[in-house]
């Protein structure tokens, strides 16, 4: 078998007395939508900080393609492959649709260590972004503000400036949270289209989505992973369902 | 379109022939004064441009900026006293300590955020302020004199007017290059960071090195324009360092407009203008200035570099 893309092991962080990622393991194949799930205060969060590099981890290892990346500052983890969404829209709400996303191309194309010719006169830096904003879908909304987007092309561009930077892994944090029936469909149509390219770490909580998008799902209980494994396999699972979906199906019924 | 694009260019235009053709209508019209008056303004624009790169620009609200200010206008003074006074060699001294201090400053302050930031830029001016309180050899509490402006070859500084238009060309060169700055890669970070930094780190951004190069080119333009305005005044002391002068700074700047291009520049001519012509009336001038503070605050809370609309980054 293969070599795990992102690879955690034995991560343990604690606030104060509360553990909130306790030793726990996890391995998201290259190619695979891997979905998280867990109820409130699994420790979700914790977790993709801790991938991400805002939060340093206690002790245990984060892999990334095979490199150990658990000292490395999140921006350095960016330029290795790893792209994530925010759960909580975070856009350049004042610049235009096409200049957020030509600040994720400009990122990967060069130093920006550059203070002389003017970023207008770089072709390239907007013609990526249209190509990446033609492929999403959302080249008509390429010259208006960010902020004046409804809340559903927020959510896409949010996805959207993770993929601009071409990730090897992209981490999705609730990419559905927010929306609608119809506008969540869409969304699940889309990273429906991205997993063809590229591998995908995603929380979401609406499981509709998880069961349709996912390859494999973990389920976080109080900062591990109870278990692992195809969905149907996570569905009949008896631990899980009185962990935790039981009680979401009880609650949705 | 075109009838816009052709008055937007005609305004700062106008402004610089105005700015060129002021000492010699000044000095002709029996007004002298006036040159040094203006040069002072000018020397206090360049100071809050420079205030503008980091704050209005970087995002980062420094109540320490005097301190490169007065770092360079050390430079030079101390300078002097040792025997060099060659412009060619103190100003940029000055300049490359402003940086020096805005670096390492910078490198500290720059872990912090927010209200600690503030706090920790304001602490680093102060220490520096009684740094310079305590350095009995030049000046101490007094402060000490420059006995002479600095030299350069072909022009005499001594002359008014000549140090008048080498301020002027000096600003422009800065406000030259900030506008150079603030469009190109470097800016479009800046203004992404000042935006939405987590954003930016997400991207693959290292944002702490942008802002720390952001505050250090603003504490190398500083210490220019403290460099000058020692050669203005002929004197410096502990208090161009002190707290009080980094706000008069940051009321400038708000005064101008934050972010705005010429924020600085019409803030320090507001503010001192403001400060000549009620001061003749009254002792209590900074009372109007409060009164007028006030009004922009709550009135125009772009400065009045959004009275004339458009340009302004901020909007």
């Amino acid at each position: 078998m293969a070599d795990p893309l992102l690879e955690v092991r034995r991560l343990f962080k604690h606030f104060g007395g509360v553990v909130a990622t306790d030793r726990l393991d996890l391995a998201v194949l290259e190619g695979r939508v891997h979905a998280l799930i867990g109820p409130n205060g699994a420790g979700k969060t914790t977790l993709i900080a801790q991938i991400c590099g805002e939060i340093a981890p206690d002790s245990g290892q984060i892999l990334f393609a095979g490199r150990d990346i658990t000292k490395l500052p999140g921006h350095a983890r960016v330029a290795l492959g790893l792209g994530r969404s925010f759960q909580i829209t975070r856009i350049f709400r004042s610049l235009t649709v096409r200049d957020n996303i030509a600040l994720a191309v400009q990122a990967r194309s060069g130093s920006s260590m550059r203070f002389w010719r003017p970023v207008a006169a770089e072709r390239a830096l907007a013609d990526d972004a249209d190509a990446v904003l033609a492929e999403l879908g959302m080249a008509a909304s390429a010259g208006l503000a960010a902020g004046s987007l409804p809340h559903a092309d927020q959510r896409r561009l949010e996805v959207a400036l993770a993929l601009a930077c071409r990730p090897r892994l992209l981490l999705l944090d609730e990419p559905l949270a927010g929306m609608g029936a119809e506008d969540a469909q869409a969304m699940i149509g889309l990273i429906a289209q991205l997993k063809q390219r590229t591998t995908i770490l995603m929380v979401e909580h609406d499981m509709n989505a998880v069961f349709r998008l996912a390859d494999v799902i973990s389920v976080l209980v109080g900062g591990a992973v109870i278990a692992s494994g195809a969905p149907q396999a996570i569905r009949d699972d008896p631990e899980v369902r009185r962990a935790y979906l039981g009680e979401e199906e009880t609650a949705a019924a | 379109m075109r009838m816009r694009l052709s008055t937007s260019q005609l305004r700062p235009a106008l402004i610089v022939i105005a700015a060129l053709a002021f000492p010699f209508l000044a000095e002709a019209a029996g007004g002298g004064y006036y040159v040094g008056v203006m040069t002072r303004v000018m020397i206090y624009a360049l100071a809050a441009t420079s205030l503008n790169l980091v704050l209005g620009y970087g995002g980062m609200i420094s109540f320490g900026h005097a301190a490169f200010f007065g770092v360079g206008a050390y430079a030079v003074a101390i300078l002097a006293q040792e025997g060099v006074t060659s412009a060619w060699a103190a100003w940029p001294i000055a300049v490359a300590a402003g940086a020096a201090f805005a670096l390492v400053i910078g490198a500290i302050s720059l872990r912090t955020r927010g209200l600690y930031f503030i706090m920790i830029t304001l602490a680093f001016a102060q220490m520096l302020y009684y740094f310079f309180v305590s350095l009995r050899a030049y000046g101490g509490e007094d402060g000490i004199n420059l006995a002479a402006r600095s030299r350069l070859p072909w022009l005499d500084l001594r002359d008014e007017t000549t140090f008048y238009l080498l301020v002027l060309a000096l600003l422009a060169g800065c406000l030259y290059l900030l506008r150079r700055l603030a469009a190109s890669r470097f800016g479009t970070v800046l203004r992404g960071i000042r935006e939405n930094e987590a954003r930016m780190t997400a991207l693959g951004y290292p944002t702490y090195r942008y802002r720390l190069v952001c505050f250090t080119v603003a504490g190398a333009a500083a210490g220019l324009a403290g460099a000058l305005i020692v050669n203005q005044h002929g004197f410096v002391s502990p208090s161009l360092l002190d707290w009080t002068q980094s706000g008069t700074l940051l009321i400038m700047l708000i005064l101008g407009g934050v972010g705005w291009l010429y924020g600085g520049v019409a803030g320090a001519a507001a503010m001192l203008l403001l400060e000549e012509v009620l001061s003749h009336w009254t002792g209590y001038w900074k009372l109007g200035l409060g009164l007028v503070l006030l009004f922009v605050v709550l009135r125009a809370p772009g400065g009045v570099g959004s009275w004339f609309a458009r340009g302004n980054t901020r909007g």
